[in-house]
Order: C-alpha cells, then sequence, then structure tokens
C-alpha cells in the first residue's frame, strides 16, 4: 500500500499552496483532485485581480492558479486528477483512503489529511422560488461554466437573484459577450458583493441594482420565459402588492457559498455553525488529530491571496505534524537476551542518545553485543562476560544508523569460544 | 465636487474628487494609485478587459484572454469585436500575444493560460 505524510484532498488554490508547502517542509504529499485538471474554480474565473496582496499583480484567474501549478509541476509532486475520495478511515493513527479513477479503486495510508475541498454555490433549491422548473436557472457559476470553458453563452435576456461577487462579475461578463442584464436584485438592503465590483460591473455598465427586491416566482414550461419580482420588507419577507413580471430566458443566483466539508462531516470533524467549516487551531488544524482545513472549505474567502495563505499554514503544519507522528520500528531480540529496552524506536524522534538497558538469557563469558540493520553489524561492544542480574546499559546513536520503516534491526549476543 | 469609489484593489476606497480649484484634489484615498486612477477617471478613465477567444481545438473551445494594459473605457465593446474575430490556430502559451496592438490602442490581447499546451 502507499503511504504518504500527507495527503491533500482538492486541486484549487488552498490545495496546491498546500501541497507545495507540505512538501517544501519534507513530507511525502499526494494531491488528490476529481477534474481533470489542477486550478480548481480559478480556471474559469478568467476576470483579473486575483493575486493583488501576493504577487503586487493584477492576474486573471487561470494565470494566478497556473503560476502554484508551475511550481508544483517543478517540485516533481504527484497528483492525480480525475479522482474522486470515496472513504476515509481513521485506524491506528493512520488514515486509509479509499480512491477511485480510471484505474479503478485503490486505497492509500496516510499520516494526515488536508480538506481543501473549497465551496459549493447555494442553489434555486435552497432559495425558495416559487413556480415552474424550466431550464433557465442557473446558478453564477453554472453561467461561468458555460460561458468561459465551454464558449457558450446560456443567456440572451436575464436577470440576476443576489449581489454575490460572482453574479456582478457575471453581470459584466454576460454583457460583454452580448446578453441583456437586465438587472441584478437583492433582498437584503445593501449588496453582498464588494463595492469596486458594484462600480466596475454594474454602474460600467448601466446594469440596475435592486436593493431590498427579490425573486418570487418562476414561469415558463421547457424554458423560463419570466420571473415575478417583489419588494420585501425589513424581515425581508416579501410585500404582497408589488409583485411585477419580468420578462427573461435566464435566472442566475448568486446567493451565497457554503463550505463543502461532506468528507469532513465522515471523520466527525467537528464544525462551526458560523463559518460552516471545520473549527480549527493555530495550525489549523480540526478537531481531529491529523486532519487539516485550508480555503473556502474552512470559511468562505473574499480575496485567492488569502485562500493560499491558509493552504500553506495547513500544508506546513501538516508536514511538521506527520513529522511528529509515531513511525515506529520494532526491535527484535534474538534468543540469548532476556530482553532489552527500549523495543522499538519512534523513527520521527531524536535518537541520537538513546539510552539502550539489556540483560542475557544465561550467564556467558567473552561474548560481543551487536546490533544489527538488514543484517549487518551497524554496532558491537565486546563483554569479559555478562550475567542475567546484571543489567547492562549502553549509549546508541541510532540516528547514525539512517533507520526506515523498512530496516529490520535486530540486537544479538554473540558467543566468541563456545 | 465628484464622488467615485476606487477599483484599483478590494479595498474600494469612497474618494472624492474636489475640482473647485485649479487642479482636481483627491480625497479619500488610502494609496497613490487610488489618486492616479481618481485622476484618470476625470480625464481618461480606463478600464481593463478580460474575455476568451475562439480556438480551433475541440477539447478546449475557447482559450481566456485579456489586454495588456487598461484601455480607454468607451472602448471596451470595439476591442471586444475585434477579439470575437479570432480564432486561435496554435497551442499558445501563457501571455503569449493573441492581438497585436489592438485597433492602435497600443495594447496587446494576451492568453492568460497555458490550457492549449497540455492537450
Amino acid at each position: 500500500m502507499e503511504k504518504y505524510d500527507v495527503l491533500v484532498i482538492g486541486g484549487g488554490p488552498a490545495g496546491l499552496a498546500a501541497a507545495i508547502a507540505a512538501d517544501k517542509n519534507g513530507a511525502n504529499v499526494l494531491l488528490v483532485e476529481r477534474e481533470e485538471r489542477l486550478g480548481g474554480i480559478l480556471k474559469q474565473c478568467i476576470h483579473d485581480g486575483f493575486g493583488l496582496v501576493r504577487f503586487q499583480e493584477k492576474l486573471a484567474g487561470p494565470e494566478y492558479a497556473e503560476r502554484f501549478i508551475d511550481v508544483f509541476n517543478q517540485r516533481n509532486m504527484r497528483a492525480l486528477t480525475l479522482t474522486f475520495v470515496t472513504r476515509i478511515r481513521k485506524e491506528n493513527g493512520s488514515f486509509f483512503v479509499t480512491l477511485v479513477n480510471t484505474t479503478g479503486v485503490t486505497t492509500v495510508e496516510t499520516h494526515t489529511i488536508i480538506l481543501a475541498t473549497g465551496c459549493r454555490e447555494r442553489t434555486a433549491k435552497q432559495v425558495m422560488i416559487h413556480g415552474t422548473r424550466p431550464s433557465g436557472v442557473f446558478t453564477a457559476g453554472t453561467a461561468q461554466h458555460f460561458t468561459n470553458l465551454l464558449g457558450q453563452l446560456p443567456t440572451k435576456k436575464c436577470v440576476i437573484l443576489g449581489s454575490g461577487d460572482i453574479g456582478l462579475i457575471m453581470a459584466r461578463r454576460l454583457t460583454l459577450e452580448g446578453a441583456e442584464v437586465l438587472g441584478v436584485y437583492e433582498a437584503k438592503p445593501t449588496p453582498s458583493g464588494l463595492t469596486r465590483n458594484i462600480h466596475q460591473c454594474l454602474h460600467d455598465y448601466n446594469i440596475p441594482l435592486h436593493l431590498s427586491t427579490t425573486v418570487t416566482r418562476v414561469f415558463g414550461q421547457d424554458r423560463l420565459t419570466a420571473v415575478e419580482i417583489s419588494k420585501v420588507d425589513d424581515h425581508m419577507v416579501p410585500i404582497p402588492g408589488t409583485e411585477e413580471i419580468v420578462e427573461c430566458d435566464a435566472l442566475i443566483l448568486s446567493v451565497g457559498l457554503i463550505p463543502e466539508n461532506e468528507l469532513a462531516e465522515t471523520l466527525d470533524v467537528k464544525l462551526d455553525p458560523r463559518t460552516k467549516g471545520p473549527a480549527v487551531d493555530a495550525q489549523l488544524m480540526t478537531s481531529v488529530d491529523g486532519v487539516f482545513s485550508c480555503g473556502n472549505a474552512l470559511h468562505v474567502n473574499d480575496l485567492v491571496d488569502y485562500v493560499s495563505e491558509s493552504g500553506e499554514i495547513a500544508g506546513a503544519n501538516a508536514a511538521a505534524f506527520a513529522a511528529q507522528q509515531k513511525q515506529e520500528l520494532p526491535i527484535a531480540v534474538s534468543n540469548a537476551l532476556l530482553y532489552a529496552v527500549p523495543q522499538k524506536l519512534n523513527l520521527n524522534a531524536d535518537n541520537s542518545k538513546t539510552v539502550v538497558y539489556f540483560r542475557s538469557r544465561d550467564v556467558l563469558d567473552n561474548c560481543t553485543f551487536l546490533i544489527k540493520k538488514d543484517g549487518e553489524t551497524v554496532f558491537s561492544k565486546r563483554y569479559p562476560f555478562l550475567r542475567p542480574p546484571e543489567m547492562e546499559r549502553l549509549l546508541i546513536d541510532f540516528d547514525s544508523f539512517h533507520l526506515s520503516a523498512q530496516s529490520k534491526l535486530e540486537f544479538e549476543i554473540e558467543v566468541m569460544n563456545k | 465636487m465628484k464622488e467615485l469609489v476606487c477599483i484599483v484593489c478590494p479595498r474600494g476606497c469612497h474618494m472624492t474628487i474636489d475640482t473647485s480649484g485649479e487642479t482636481p484634489v483627491v480625497s479619500g484615498n488610502s494609496c497613490k494609485r487610488g489618486e492616479a486612477f481618481a485622476l484618470s477617471e476625470l480625464t481618461d478613465p480606463k478600464r481593463t478587459i478580460c474575455t476568451t477567444v475562439k480556438t480551433a481545438f475541440p477539447q478546449v473551445p475557447v482559450l481566456p484572454v485579456r489586454v495588456s494594459a487598461d484601455i480607454p473605457k468607451d472602448k471596451i465593446f470595439d476591442v471586444m469585436r475585434e477579439i470575437n474575430k479570432v480564432t486561435v490556430t496554435e497551442k499558445i502559451g501563457r501571455s503569449d500575444i493573441v492581438l497585436e496592438n489592438v485597433l492602435g490602442l497600443g495594447v496587446n490581447v494576451i492568453a492568460t493560460s497555458s490550457i492549449l499546451q497540455n492537450i
């Protein structure tokens, strides 16, 4: 079974930063991504404004992501794409992660897991809009996928519900591509997106923003034909009599993002109801030892620069945690010994000044105590005699033997003249 | 007095330009870039364009591009029309030029992804 120090789930900006940071800190890392390409949602975020904090540059989403992918590739790191995690089992301080991809089902073992699973969009079902269910109701991210990756314009004339940043960005994007955006409707009295996006995406293109207004019904059989909009009161309840029908062929939803933590929940990771992501410590470790969280899976960020930063924190700490983890190497003792202490080594700890106690089973004259690694003597000490009641003590630098988990370590006593 | 919101960075400073004197005075900005943006808005407002161009590769039907520097705001749709005439037939990489000196504005349209080089 393949063994890793750190397994990163998710190849978006958080996962890439986490994997690179873990690799830089000496960990053996595997990155698992369910899509065909690394980069996460940035692949379709073709607008600019990414990296202002980190690079002092105004990059498009793919440019930002590819800077990390380049580093990832330069470091010869390993990623499995088109690969899903279906199960995680914790046993004896290790995690056994079941992966499914075109080559079949495999299980890998890892000391630590970094959850970099991002977030998902709230959907039409979660905003309780009445009416039929025609085609033409998209989340902003779906509309973005159609437009920016598939090159297909999903609407000619649309209404956007919600003033989240992706909705504002899509209002501009669809307008640039020739669609008509009739308006952005926001149930809250204030916009949800960044002020600069209200200006550069709506005001610049004369797209009206209607606050305290929401969509209350959709119309259409096969395809959306119109929506009903209503004013809402202070409690965001629609006010009867304020309904208005707006003819359009699409309703685009930008009504919020929720951290995706289905895998975290299977591990019984405690979630914070406020962030909807895992509750973590300063090292971004969750309530489950060895499980870390970063990026939008941890909490929804508005800047990718901070997503990368949290990935780096989680990655470095997971590498350190993996290093602290016990990596046990048992010590075999030959029959000539009654016992020896210690019985095993933690290879991740400092073993350079290890005190060894042992007793021989019988009274022996003119003998040698040997430490063998893979059958070869790495330490020896001659004794004129050994007696079981008399414990022997040695100070051994095990680190000088360059042991690994696969090493075979033995204590032996060799008798010269018998 | 003219009020505006800075779009240079996500901070989104609310700025005021006082045009009563001989030279306009900007306030409310947090940095020099904000002041430059405000003054540019007064005389020659500029914006960036990020969009896609068609490609000849079915696996990647569109390639993301942007202008290499800001262009006059009133030229946005003219530049979009030029970009929409292009079909990329080579496997070009990130930062490679898709359209040189578009409409004589002194800026290039460049690719923002190396996606074509991985197919």
